[in-house]
């Protein structure tokens, strides 16, 4: 459902993806990895037109995108997007934030998308925090928020943008935790992470990105246990034994 | 001292006549020049070139001149040009078109400093620029905008007098009326002076309480 074609980009003169050709599928769960400032952010925000491109091309369920063409907000209503920084909106509340896209975006009637936000709530196991403001929260919970904020938006797929990275490391379980059941109920999801467990146990296929190319993928445990590239083994060995 | 509360007696409305224009004056300059520095900020942010260009030079024109002098242009100039303003449109016209250009720079910077994940969040839940700007970034804007807004209301209230130069009988006109025609020059003054400061002080406290809920959060 979603497909990278030879895609490029460069900030500046520094091009950060060189030729990038992937796809996703329905239901599968794609876990890219690489050291940082390899581009795998940026993949990410070129799929949901938060950033542009230069060259190759990306569609979404046979849809182009483009950012600056109208159907950008189509695309973004398919496919939701959770951040490293939560991005939450510190002026509204928890229920608030969760029902902001289905309300004004989507325009459902106002019942159906607050029974619907606090069901989600539910589901990310913070219910009880509804009324609550952002800043209130733990770093856990504001991402779980925004997860359901995701959710919320009903979409075929989820992009991940190093979601625990900005947590403390007791946080990052509950998170992985709310991620790990959603890919268990078939949601397509393209997850950005350091977290080699997750990705070993719960994606379908892994990435490996260096230097703005994809210099291995696969299945994910082939990928993480043997990996077949010099670079992806020098990068393994560092994430997984860094003394 | 007698002789001073004999004066206030005796010039105190007469002074309030003044103080009626003086806050008519200013919250009708107050309200264009928010409207209008409303405007001139989002064509800053709009992200369209044209628009943000047209919008800095504005502001650099409206900066760059007196209000006095745009006060006599609008007031003494406009009616060679066909348009006749009474001295009172003139005057809420004229502050409100100079004070926009500080509205517009004092907004764009609340909104600059709105983080800029908010906006991608917002876009990433389908937001387009304006529904962004109305739900995620405006709220948020105003809770910075606001204590620096207080002061430019004050400012404006003390900058109204003047519109004493092109005939508006507010508060400090009322004033110099009344002082060259009975030369009680100090009591009169005083007076006006302790006028301005009574209208000052609400909007004082108003300020400081803007910046304690700023600092709050």
């Amino acid at each position: 459902m979603i497909e990278l074609n030879d895609v490029h980009k460069s900030f500046g003169k520094v091009e950060v993806l060189k030729g990038i050709t992937a796809s996703v599928q329905k239901g599968e769960v794609v876990c890219i990895i690489g050291p940082s400032g390899s581009g795998k952010s940026t993949i990410l925000r070129c799929i949901n037109g938060l950033e542009s491109y230069d060259r190759g091309e990306i569609n979404v369920e046979g849809l182009k995108v483009d950012r600056d063409a109208p159907s950008i907000v189509n695309i973004r209503t398919q496919v939701s997007m959770v951040f490293q920084r939560f991005n939450l909106f510190p002026h509204r509340t928890v229920l608030e934030n969760v029902v902001e896209g289905p309300l004004y975006v989507k325009k459902e009637s106002r019942g159906q998308a607050l029974e619907r936000g606090r069901a989600l709530l539910a589901q990310v196991g913070l219910a009880e925090k509804a009324d609550a403001h952002p800043p209130q929260l733990s770093g856990g919970q504001q991402q779980r928020v925004a997860i359901a904020r995701a959710l919320a938006m009903q979409p075929k797929a989820i992009l991940f943008d190093e979601p625990t990275s900005a947590l403390d490391p007791e946080l990052v379980g509950d998170v992985l935790g709310v991620m790990r059941k959603l890919a268990d109920d078939g949601m397509t999801m393209v997850v950005v992470t350091h977290e080699m467990g997750f990705a070993r146990d719960v994606a379908d296929r892994v990435l490996f990105i260096d230097g703005g190319v994809i210099v291995e993928q696969g299945p994910a445990k082939s990928v993480l246990n043997q990996p077949q590239h010099p670079r992806t083994q020098d990068f393994l060995r560092r994430v997984l034994h860094p003394l | 001292m007698k002789g001073f509360w004999h004066d206030t007696v005796e010039f105190f409305p007469i002074l309030l006549n003044g103080v009626a224009l003086t806050i008519i004056v200013t919250i009708g300059s107050l309200l264009l020049s928010t409207v209008l520095g409303l405007i001139w900020a989002m064509m800053r942010v709009s992200g369209i070139k044209a628009l943000s260009m047209l919008s800095a030079s504005l502001i650099n024109v409206i900066r760059g001149i007196p209000i006095i002098v745009l006060l006599f242009y609008l007031y003494f100039v406009m009616p060679d040009l066909g348009v006749t303003l009474s001295a009172l449109q003139a005057a809420i016209l004229g502050l409100g078109i100079a004070y926009s250009a500080y509205q517009a720079e004092n907004f764009r910077a609340g909104i600059e400093a709105i983080d800029k994940g908010q906006i991608e969040a917002a876009q990433s839940i389908g937001m387009g620029w304006w529904l962004t700007m109305r739900r995620v970034v405006l709220p948020q804007a105003v809770r910075i905008v606001l204590p620096p807004y207080g002061n430019v209301m004050i400012m404006m209230l003390k900058d109204s007098s003047q519109a004493s130069t092109i005939t508006v009988a507010e508060l400090a006109l009322q004033g110099k009326l009344i002082a060259s025609s009975t030369f009680k020059n100090t009591s009169v003054f005083t007076l006006v002076a302790l006028m301005y400061l009574t209208m000052s002080i609400p909007l004082i406290l108003l300020v400081r309480h803007f910046e304690k809920r700023a600092g709050k959060r």
